[in-house]
Protein backbone atom coordinates (compact mmCIF):
# COMPACT_ATOMS: atom_id res chain seq x y z
CA UNK A 1 0.00 0.00 0.00
CA UNK A 2 1.33 3.12 -0.92
CA UNK A 3 -0.42 6.76 0.72
CA UNK A 4 0.15 10.21 -0.48
CA UNK A 5 1.09 12.81 2.84
CA UNK A 6 0.71 15.10 0.57
CA UNK A 7 -2.55 14.29 -0.27
CA UNK A 8 -3.99 13.31 2.85
CA UNK A 9 -5.83 15.81 5.20
CA UNK A 10 -6.50 14.22 8.48
CA UNK A 11 -10.17 13.82 8.10
CA UNK A 12 -9.89 10.01 9.66
CA UNK A 13 -12.27 8.93 7.79
CA UNK A 14 -10.26 5.47 6.51
CA UNK A 15 -10.13 4.99 10.89
CA UNK A 16 -14.15 4.92 10.56
CA UNK A 17 -14.17 2.83 7.76
CA UNK A 18 -12.22 0.24 9.21
CA UNK A 19 -13.77 0.54 12.52
CA UNK A 20 -17.15 -0.01 10.48
CA UNK A 21 -16.24 -2.38 7.88
CA UNK A 22 -14.23 -4.89 10.31
CA UNK A 23 -16.32 -4.40 13.49
CA UNK A 24 -13.41 -3.37 15.35
CA UNK A 25 -14.61 -3.04 19.07
CA UNK A 26 -15.18 -0.03 20.61
CA UNK A 27 -12.59 1.99 21.79
CA UNK A 28 -10.04 0.27 19.54
CA UNK A 29 -8.70 1.38 16.65
CA UNK A 30 -6.56 -0.66 13.52
CA UNK A 31 -5.56 2.38 11.91
CA UNK A 32 -4.47 5.82 13.06
CA UNK A 33 -3.90 8.73 11.32
CA UNK A 34 -0.67 10.77 12.37
CA UNK A 35 0.55 14.53 12.18
CA UNK A 36 3.99 15.72 12.63
CA UNK A 37 4.34 19.30 12.51
CA UNK A 38 7.79 20.55 11.82
CA UNK A 39 9.75 24.02 12.24
CA UNK A 40 8.57 27.48 14.34
CA UNK A 41 5.42 29.90 13.19
CA UNK A 42 5.18 30.77 10.79
CA UNK A 43 7.48 28.52 8.74
CA UNK A 44 5.65 25.32 9.49
CA UNK A 45 5.43 22.09 7.83
CA UNK A 46 2.85 19.26 8.33
CA UNK A 47 2.68 16.19 7.52
CA UNK A 48 -0.61 14.01 7.67
CA UNK A 49 -0.21 10.03 7.50
CA UNK A 50 -2.72 7.17 7.76
CA UNK A 51 -1.11 4.88 9.23
CA UNK A 52 -1.84 0.85 10.67
CA UNK A 53 0.31 -2.76 10.18
CA UNK A 54 2.90 -2.42 7.86
CA UNK A 55 2.35 -5.98 6.61
CA UNK A 56 6.34 -6.19 7.38
CA UNK A 57 8.34 -8.47 5.22
CA UNK A 58 10.29 -9.43 7.61
CA UNK A 59 7.94 -9.36 10.63
CA UNK A 60 9.13 -9.74 14.21
CA UNK A 61 5.56 -10.72 15.15
CA UNK A 62 5.35 -13.54 12.45
CA UNK A 63 8.84 -14.44 13.94
CA UNK A 64 8.20 -14.42 17.66
CA UNK A 65 4.90 -16.09 17.55
CA UNK A 66 4.97 -18.97 19.71
CA UNK A 67 1.89 -20.84 18.09
CA UNK A 68 2.38 -19.95 14.30
CA UNK A 69 -0.95 -18.25 14.78
CA UNK A 70 0.70 -15.04 13.14
CA UNK A 71 1.82 -15.84 9.88
CA UNK A 72 2.03 -14.35 6.27
CA UNK A 73 -1.18 -15.12 4.06
CA UNK A 74 -0.61 -15.69 0.00
CA UNK A 75 0.57 -12.04 -1.19
CA UNK A 76 2.28 -11.17 1.97
CA UNK A 77 0.04 -10.08 3.87
CA UNK A 78 0.27 -10.73 7.91
CA UNK A 79 -2.74 -12.10 9.85
CA UNK A 80 -3.84 -13.72 13.38
CA UNK A 81 -5.38 -16.66 12.82
CA UNK A 82 -7.98 -16.59 16.02
CA UNK A 83 -8.38 -20.18 17.51
CA UNK A 84 -4.31 -20.45 17.01
CA UNK A 85 -3.93 -17.20 19.32
CA UNK A 86 -2.92 -18.16 23.01
CA UNK A 87 -3.31 -14.14 23.75
CA UNK A 88 0.52 -14.06 25.25
CA UNK A 89 0.93 -10.35 23.85
CA UNK A 90 4.92 -11.81 22.65
CA UNK A 91 3.70 -10.10 18.82
CA UNK A 92 2.11 -6.79 20.35
CA UNK A 93 6.16 -5.96 22.14
CA UNK A 94 7.46 -7.20 19.73
CA UNK A 95 6.05 -4.66 16.84
CA UNK A 96 7.97 -1.40 16.42
CA UNK A 97 4.55 0.50 15.41
CA UNK A 98 2.74 -0.83 18.03
CA UNK A 99 -0.23 -1.74 15.46
CA UNK A 100 -1.75 -4.58 17.38
CA UNK A 101 -3.87 -4.82 20.50
CA UNK A 102 -5.22 -7.17 22.10
CA UNK A 103 -9.09 -8.02 21.54
CA UNK A 104 -11.34 -7.86 23.98
CA UNK A 105 -12.18 -11.72 23.08
CA UNK A 106 -8.70 -12.56 24.10
CA UNK A 107 -6.95 -12.61 20.60
CA UNK A 108 -5.02 -10.33 18.85
CA UNK A 109 -6.14 -8.61 16.46
CA UNK A 110 -4.44 -6.30 13.72
CA UNK A 111 -4.95 -4.92 10.26
CA UNK A 112 -6.08 -7.07 7.77
CA UNK A 113 -5.21 -5.19 4.58
CA UNK A 114 -9.47 -6.20 4.47
CA UNK A 115 -8.32 -9.52 2.76
CA UNK A 116 -11.80 -10.57 2.92
CA UNK A 117 -12.80 -7.42 0.59
CA UNK A 118 -9.51 -7.64 -1.84
CA UNK A 119 -10.48 -11.38 -2.35
CA UNK A 120 -13.65 -10.25 -3.86
CA UNK A 121 -11.53 -7.59 -6.40
CA UNK A 122 -12.56 -4.99 -4.17
CA UNK A 123 -10.38 -2.45 -2.11
CA UNK A 124 -9.64 -2.35 0.99
CA UNK A 125 -12.41 0.21 2.89
CA UNK A 126 -9.83 2.79 4.06
CA UNK A 127 -9.00 2.99 1.22
CA UNK A 128 -12.09 2.75 -0.53
CA UNK A 129 -13.42 5.56 1.39
CA UNK A 130 -10.79 7.99 1.23
CA UNK A 131 -12.24 11.54 0.10
CA UNK A 132 -8.41 13.09 -1.29
CA UNK A 133 -7.90 9.34 -2.99
CA UNK A 134 -4.73 9.98 -1.19
CA UNK A 135 -4.01 6.02 -0.85
CA UNK A 136 -3.08 2.91 -3.46
CA UNK A 137 -3.29 -0.70 -2.94
CA UNK A 138 -2.17 -3.29 -5.53
CA UNK A 139 0.35 -5.89 -5.80
CA UNK A 140 3.80 -4.34 -5.32
CA UNK A 141 5.04 -7.54 -7.44
CA UNK A 142 3.04 -6.70 -10.40
CA UNK A 143 4.46 -3.76 -12.52
CA UNK A 144 1.03 -2.92 -13.91
CA UNK A 145 -0.64 -2.47 -10.39
CA UNK A 146 -1.50 0.88 -9.31
CA UNK A 147 1.00 1.31 -6.16
CA UNK A 148 3.62 -0.30 -8.57
CA UNK A 149 3.62 2.79 -11.04
CA UNK A 150 3.09 5.55 -8.31
CA UNK A 151 5.91 4.52 -6.19
CA UNK A 152 8.09 4.64 -9.40
CA UNK A 153 6.82 8.23 -10.29
CA UNK A 154 7.31 9.36 -6.79
CA UNK A 155 9.77 9.73 -4.00
CA UNK A 156 8.61 7.73 -1.19
CA UNK A 157 9.60 6.63 2.26
CA UNK A 158 9.15 3.97 4.86
CA UNK A 159 8.60 4.00 8.78
CA UNK A 160 11.73 3.38 10.92
CA UNK A 161 13.23 1.00 8.12
CA UNK A 162 16.22 0.75 10.43
CA UNK A 163 14.18 -1.09 12.61
CA UNK A 164 14.84 -4.16 10.08
CA UNK A 165 11.33 -5.35 9.89
CA UNK A 166 11.27 -4.55 5.43
CA UNK A 167 7.47 -2.56 6.09
CA UNK A 168 5.50 -2.57 2.96
CA UNK A 169 3.85 0.59 3.77
CA UNK A 170 4.80 3.35 2.05
CA UNK A 171 4.41 7.08 2.40
CA UNK A 172 4.71 9.24 -0.88
CA UNK A 173 6.53 12.48 0.15
CA UNK B 1 10.55 22.33 16.52
CA UNK B 2 9.36 18.52 15.84
CA UNK B 3 6.23 17.45 17.11
CA UNK B 4 4.10 13.60 16.25
CA UNK B 5 1.06 13.22 17.07
CA UNK B 6 -1.66 10.80 17.01
CA UNK B 7 -4.54 13.29 16.15
CA UNK B 8 -7.17 10.52 14.81
CA UNK B 9 -6.97 9.91 18.66
CA UNK B 10 -6.25 6.37 19.26
CA UNK B 11 -6.33 5.14 22.40
CA UNK B 12 -6.05 1.17 22.42
CA UNK B 13 -6.22 -0.66 25.39
CA UNK B 14 -2.95 -1.62 26.88
CA UNK B 15 -1.16 -0.26 23.61
CA UNK B 16 -1.01 3.58 24.20
CA UNK B 17 -0.18 6.08 25.65
CA UNK B 18 2.40 3.44 26.71
CA UNK B 19 2.66 -0.35 25.98
CA UNK B 20 1.86 -1.72 29.24
CA UNK B 21 0.62 -5.42 28.25
CA UNK B 22 2.96 -7.65 30.20
CA UNK B 23 2.08 -6.58 34.05
CA UNK B 24 3.54 -8.75 37.45
CA UNK B 25 3.14 -12.24 35.96
CA UNK B 26 6.09 -11.74 33.65
CA UNK B 27 8.21 -10.48 35.48
CA UNK B 28 7.25 -12.72 38.56
CA UNK B 29 7.70 -16.19 36.20
CA UNK B 30 11.18 -14.60 34.92
CA UNK B 31 11.85 -14.73 38.25
CA UNK B 32 10.90 -17.69 39.28
CA UNK B 33 12.08 -19.58 36.14
CA UNK B 34 15.45 -18.02 36.75
CA UNK B 35 15.45 -19.22 40.51
CA UNK B 36 14.43 -22.43 39.30
CA UNK B 37 17.17 -22.64 36.98
CA UNK B 38 19.53 -21.26 39.67
CA UNK B 39 18.91 -24.24 42.23
CA UNK B 40 18.79 -26.88 39.70
CA UNK B 41 22.04 -26.51 37.98
CA UNK B 42 24.06 -26.31 41.37
CA UNK B 43 22.22 -29.92 42.63
CA UNK B 44 23.39 -30.63 38.91
CA UNK B 45 26.44 -29.47 39.01
CA UNK B 46 27.48 -30.84 42.42
CA UNK B 47 26.31 -34.09 42.07
CA UNK B 48 28.23 -34.20 38.43
CA UNK B 49 31.78 -33.43 40.59
CA UNK B 50 30.66 -36.06 42.89
CA UNK B 51 30.44 -33.84 45.90
CA UNK B 52 26.41 -34.62 46.63
CA UNK B 53 27.78 -35.16 50.61
CA UNK B 54 29.62 -31.82 51.18
CA UNK B 55 26.42 -29.69 49.61
CA UNK B 56 23.36 -31.65 50.72
CA UNK B 57 20.58 -29.14 50.85
CA UNK B 58 21.79 -27.58 47.47
CA UNK B 59 21.81 -31.28 45.62
CA UNK B 60 18.58 -33.02 47.54
CA UNK B 61 16.20 -30.31 48.98
CA UNK B 62 16.89 -27.07 47.41
CA UNK B 63 15.68 -28.52 43.90
CA UNK B 64 12.47 -29.48 45.84
CA UNK B 65 11.67 -25.68 46.02
CA UNK B 66 12.72 -25.30 42.04
CA UNK B 67 9.60 -27.33 41.36
CA UNK B 68 7.79 -25.30 43.46
CA UNK B 69 9.26 -22.20 41.46
CA UNK B 70 8.34 -23.71 38.70
CA UNK B 71 4.36 -24.48 39.16
CA UNK B 72 3.81 -20.99 40.49
CA UNK B 73 5.76 -19.84 37.53
CA UNK B 74 3.51 -21.82 35.27
CA UNK B 75 0.58 -20.21 36.77
CA UNK B 76 1.71 -17.39 36.55
CA UNK B 77 2.23 -17.34 32.63
CA UNK B 78 -1.01 -18.65 32.37
CA UNK B 79 -2.70 -16.20 33.91
CA UNK B 80 -0.94 -13.64 31.57
CA UNK B 81 -2.12 -15.35 28.68
CA UNK B 82 -5.19 -13.53 27.49
CA UNK B 83 -7.06 -16.60 25.15
CA UNK B 84 -6.29 -18.81 27.70
CA UNK B 85 -8.32 -21.63 26.66
CA UNK B 86 -6.08 -22.24 23.56
CA UNK B 87 -2.58 -22.15 25.78
CA UNK B 88 -2.22 -26.05 24.24
CA UNK B 89 -1.80 -24.45 21.04
CA UNK B 90 2.18 -23.50 22.63
CA UNK B 91 2.64 -27.61 21.94
CA UNK B 92 1.01 -28.48 18.63
CA UNK B 93 4.20 -26.52 16.92
CA UNK B 94 7.76 -26.13 17.39
CA UNK B 95 9.02 -22.49 16.18
CA UNK B 96 12.70 -22.18 16.35
CA UNK B 97 12.41 -18.63 15.67
CA UNK B 98 10.34 -17.57 18.51
CA UNK B 99 11.79 -17.40 21.81
CA UNK B 100 8.44 -18.26 24.00
CA UNK B 101 8.31 -21.44 21.98
CA UNK B 102 11.68 -22.38 22.74
CA UNK B 103 10.37 -21.43 26.53
CA UNK B 104 7.28 -23.24 26.40
CA UNK B 105 9.49 -26.76 25.67
CA UNK B 106 12.56 -26.55 27.16
CA UNK B 107 9.70 -25.85 30.90
CA UNK B 108 8.39 -29.27 29.12
CA UNK B 109 11.58 -30.48 29.84
CA UNK B 110 12.48 -28.77 33.44
CA UNK B 111 9.68 -29.28 35.02
CA UNK B 112 9.52 -32.84 35.10
CA UNK B 113 13.07 -33.18 35.44
CA UNK B 114 12.41 -31.48 39.01
CA UNK B 115 9.71 -33.33 40.05
CA UNK B 116 11.96 -36.51 39.29
CA UNK B 117 14.85 -35.00 40.97
CA UNK B 118 12.85 -34.34 43.83
CA UNK B 119 11.17 -37.31 44.26
CA UNK B 120 14.40 -38.77 44.46
CA UNK B 121 15.19 -36.91 47.35
CA UNK B 122 12.01 -36.56 49.45
CA UNK B 123 13.25 -39.41 51.39
CA UNK B 124 16.16 -37.20 52.75
CA UNK B 125 13.73 -34.73 54.58
CA UNK B 126 10.76 -37.01 55.10
CA UNK B 127 12.65 -40.66 56.20
CA UNK B 128 9.19 -42.38 56.17
CA UNK B 129 8.04 -41.41 52.59
CA UNK B 130 5.60 -44.14 51.22
CA UNK B 131 5.10 -44.39 47.47
CA UNK B 132 2.54 -46.75 47.92
CA UNK B 133 3.09 -48.30 44.10
CA UNK B 134 5.57 -49.91 43.50
CA UNK B 135 6.15 -48.60 40.18
CA UNK B 136 7.18 -45.41 41.30
CA UNK B 137 9.94 -47.20 43.76
CA UNK B 138 11.07 -49.01 40.35
CA UNK B 139 10.96 -45.97 38.31
CA UNK B 140 13.06 -43.76 40.79
CA UNK B 141 15.22 -46.93 40.82
CA UNK B 142 16.10 -46.45 36.96
CA UNK B 143 16.42 -42.78 37.35
CA UNK B 144 18.79 -43.50 40.73
CA UNK B 145 20.93 -45.90 38.29
CA UNK B 146 20.89 -42.84 35.60
CA UNK B 147 21.74 -40.17 38.07
CA UNK B 148 24.89 -39.06 36.52
CA UNK B 149 22.45 -38.89 32.72
CA UNK B 150 20.03 -36.90 34.47
CA UNK B 151 21.83 -34.61 36.51
CA UNK B 152 23.59 -33.54 32.90
CA UNK B 153 20.82 -32.80 31.45
CA UNK B 154 19.46 -31.02 34.40
CA UNK B 155 22.90 -28.90 34.23
CA UNK B 156 22.37 -28.17 30.23
CA UNK B 157 18.22 -27.43 30.64
CA UNK B 158 18.38 -25.42 33.74
CA UNK B 159 21.58 -23.40 32.14
CA UNK B 160 19.07 -22.83 28.75
CA UNK B 161 15.73 -22.03 30.54
CA UNK B 162 18.32 -19.62 32.73
CA UNK B 163 19.26 -17.80 29.65
CA UNK B 164 16.00 -18.14 27.87
CA UNK B 165 14.44 -15.97 30.59
CA UNK B 166 16.75 -13.35 29.48
CA UNK B 167 16.38 -14.03 25.67
CA UNK B 168 12.63 -13.92 25.81
CA UNK B 169 13.13 -9.90 25.79
CA UNK B 170 16.56 -9.60 23.88
CA UNK B 171 14.55 -10.89 20.69
CA UNK B 172 12.28 -7.92 20.73
CA UNK B 173 14.03 -5.21 18.63
CA UNK B 174 10.79 -3.01 19.09
CA UNK B 175 11.47 -2.09 22.71
CA UNK B 176 15.19 -0.74 22.63
CA UNK B 177 15.90 -1.52 25.80
CA UNK B 178 15.12 -4.97 26.17
CA UNK B 179 16.96 -5.42 22.33
CA UNK B 180 20.76 -6.13 24.02
CA UNK B 181 22.57 -9.79 24.30
CA UNK B 182 23.36 -8.77 27.34
CA UNK B 183 20.31 -9.90 28.44
CA UNK B 184 20.66 -13.47 28.46
CA UNK B 185 23.88 -13.93 30.55
CA UNK B 186 22.64 -11.22 32.82
CA UNK B 187 19.06 -13.15 33.51
CA UNK B 188 21.32 -16.50 33.86
CA UNK B 189 23.56 -14.47 36.01
CA UNK B 190 20.76 -13.18 38.24
CA UNK B 191 18.98 -16.74 38.25
CA UNK B 192 21.98 -18.30 39.68
CA UNK B 193 22.42 -15.60 42.26
CA UNK B 194 19.11 -16.11 43.08
CA UNK B 195 19.54 -19.69 43.37
CA UNK B 196 22.77 -19.50 45.62
CA UNK B 197 21.00 -17.26 47.92
CA UNK B 198 17.89 -19.43 48.31
CA UNK B 199 20.47 -22.42 49.36
CA UNK B 200 22.37 -19.74 52.19
CA UNK B 201 19.07 -19.29 53.44
CA UNK B 202 17.47 -23.09 53.70
CA UNK B 203 21.28 -24.72 54.34
CA UNK B 204 22.34 -24.96 58.16
CA UNK B 205 25.60 -26.54 57.27
CA UNK B 206 28.27 -24.20 57.37
CA UNK B 207 30.56 -25.10 54.90
CA UNK B 208 28.14 -25.56 52.51
CA UNK B 209 26.71 -21.65 53.24
CA UNK B 210 30.75 -20.95 53.04
CA UNK B 211 31.05 -22.04 49.74
CA UNK B 212 27.37 -20.26 47.68
CA UNK B 213 28.37 -17.39 49.47
CA UNK B 214 31.58 -17.05 47.52
CA UNK B 215 29.87 -18.17 44.71
CA UNK B 216 27.18 -15.98 45.16
CA UNK B 217 30.04 -13.03 45.67
CA UNK B 218 31.67 -14.10 42.54
CA UNK B 219 27.78 -14.13 40.46
CA UNK B 220 27.47 -10.80 41.61
CA UNK B 221 30.54 -9.36 40.12
CA UNK B 222 29.54 -10.92 37.28
CA UNK B 223 26.23 -9.28 37.08
CA UNK B 224 27.60 -5.65 38.12
CA UNK B 225 30.18 -5.96 35.05
CA UNK B 226 27.16 -7.14 32.99
CA UNK B 227 25.26 -4.11 33.90
CA UNK B 228 28.37 -1.73 33.04
CA UNK B 229 28.84 -3.08 29.65
CA UNK B 230 25.22 -3.01 29.12
CA UNK B 231 25.10 0.67 29.68
CA UNK B 232 28.34 1.19 27.72
CA UNK B 233 26.74 -0.91 24.72
CA UNK B 234 23.67 1.46 25.20
CA UNK B 235 25.65 4.60 25.27
CA UNK B 236 27.90 3.72 22.47
CA UNK B 237 24.28 3.10 20.15
CA UNK B 238 21.78 4.27 18.33
CA UNK B 239 19.24 7.01 19.58
CA UNK B 240 16.63 4.65 20.67
CA UNK B 241 19.24 3.12 22.67
CA UNK B 242 20.73 6.27 24.04
CA UNK B 243 17.01 7.15 25.06
CA UNK B 244 16.55 3.66 26.32
CA UNK B 245 19.56 3.96 28.55
CA UNK B 246 18.21 7.42 29.90
CA UNK B 247 15.21 5.86 31.58
CA UNK B 248 18.19 4.32 33.96
CA UNK B 249 20.49 7.49 33.83
CA UNK B 250 18.19 10.24 35.01
CA UNK B 251 15.07 8.77 33.95
CA UNK B 252 12.13 7.67 35.58
CA UNK B 253 13.45 4.58 36.66
CA UNK B 254 16.39 5.60 37.92
CA UNK B 255 15.71 5.73 41.58
CA UNK B 256 14.34 2.47 41.61
CA UNK B 257 16.67 0.51 39.83
CA UNK B 258 20.08 1.95 41.39
CA UNK B 259 18.45 1.80 44.53
CA UNK B 260 16.49 -1.89 44.39
CA UNK B 261 18.81 -3.30 42.03
CA UNK B 262 22.15 -2.34 42.19
CA UNK B 263 22.52 -1.38 46.04
CA UNK B 264 19.97 -3.37 47.78
CA UNK B 265 19.63 -6.06 45.40
CA UNK B 266 23.75 -6.57 45.01
CA UNK B 267 26.17 -4.53 46.29
CA UNK B 268 24.78 -4.52 50.13
CA UNK B 269 24.19 -8.59 50.28
CA UNK B 270 27.75 -8.75 48.25
CA UNK B 271 29.31 -7.27 51.12
CA UNK B 272 27.20 -8.48 53.90
CA UNK B 273 28.15 -12.31 52.71
CA UNK B 274 31.75 -10.58 52.25
CA UNK B 275 32.01 -9.76 55.80
CA UNK B 276 30.70 -13.13 56.95
CA UNK B 277 33.62 -14.76 54.80
CA UNK B 278 35.59 -12.85 57.20
CA UNK B 279 34.38 -13.99 60.27
CA UNK B 280 31.72 -11.37 61.30
CA UNK B 281 28.73 -12.52 62.73
CA UNK B 282 26.05 -11.68 59.99
CA UNK B 283 21.79 -13.09 60.05
CA UNK B 284 22.78 -14.60 56.72
CA UNK B 285 19.18 -14.63 56.10
CA UNK B 286 19.22 -10.86 55.40
CA UNK B 287 21.92 -11.15 52.37
CA UNK B 288 19.77 -14.20 51.41
CA UNK B 289 16.21 -12.32 51.07
CA UNK B 290 18.26 -8.84 49.67
CA UNK B 291 19.67 -11.28 46.67
CA UNK B 292 16.25 -12.78 45.61
CA UNK B 293 14.26 -9.27 46.44
CA UNK B 294 17.00 -7.72 43.65
CA UNK B 295 16.58 -10.67 41.70
CA UNK B 296 12.72 -9.99 41.46
CA UNK B 297 13.07 -6.12 41.35
CA UNK B 298 15.64 -6.36 38.53
CA UNK B 299 13.09 -8.23 36.21
CA UNK B 300 10.48 -6.46 37.01
CA UNK B 301 12.08 -3.43 36.76
CA UNK B 302 13.83 -4.24 33.05
CA UNK B 303 10.36 -6.09 31.92
CA UNK B 304 8.71 -2.44 32.24
CA UNK B 305 11.35 0.16 31.15
CA UNK B 306 11.37 -1.93 28.54
CA UNK B 307 7.86 -1.76 27.63
CA UNK B 308 8.38 2.26 28.02
CA UNK B 309 11.51 1.98 25.23
CA UNK B 310 10.32 2.73 21.67
CA UNK B 311 11.12 3.56 18.16
CA UNK B 312 8.34 5.69 17.56
CA UNK B 313 6.63 9.42 18.54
Amino acid sequence: MAIDTKKCVGCSDCVVACQTENNVPIGYCRDWVVEVMDGTYPQLEIELRSERCNHCENSPCVRCCPTGASHYADGGIVLVTKNECIGCSACIASCPYDARYVHPDGYVDKCTFCLHRVKKGMQPACVAVCPTKCMYFGDLNDPRSDVSKILKKRKHKTLIPEAGTKPQLYFLI
Amino acid sequence: MREEIIVSGRNNPLIDPLLHVWHWEIPVYLFLGGLAAGLMFFAALYTIRNRENNYKVAVQIAPMFASIALILGLGALFLDLHHKLYFWRLYTTIRLASPMSWGAWILMIVTPISFIWSALHIKSIFPNWDWKFEVIEELLEFFTKYKKVLAWIMLISSAILGIYTGILLSAFNARPLWNTSIMGPLFLASGLSAGTAMVIWISKNHDERKRFAQLDLMIIGIELFLIIHMFMGFLASTQVQIDAANLFLGGEYTASFWIFVVILGMIVPAILEGLELKGYKIPIVIPAILVLFGSVMLRIIISYAGQASRWLY
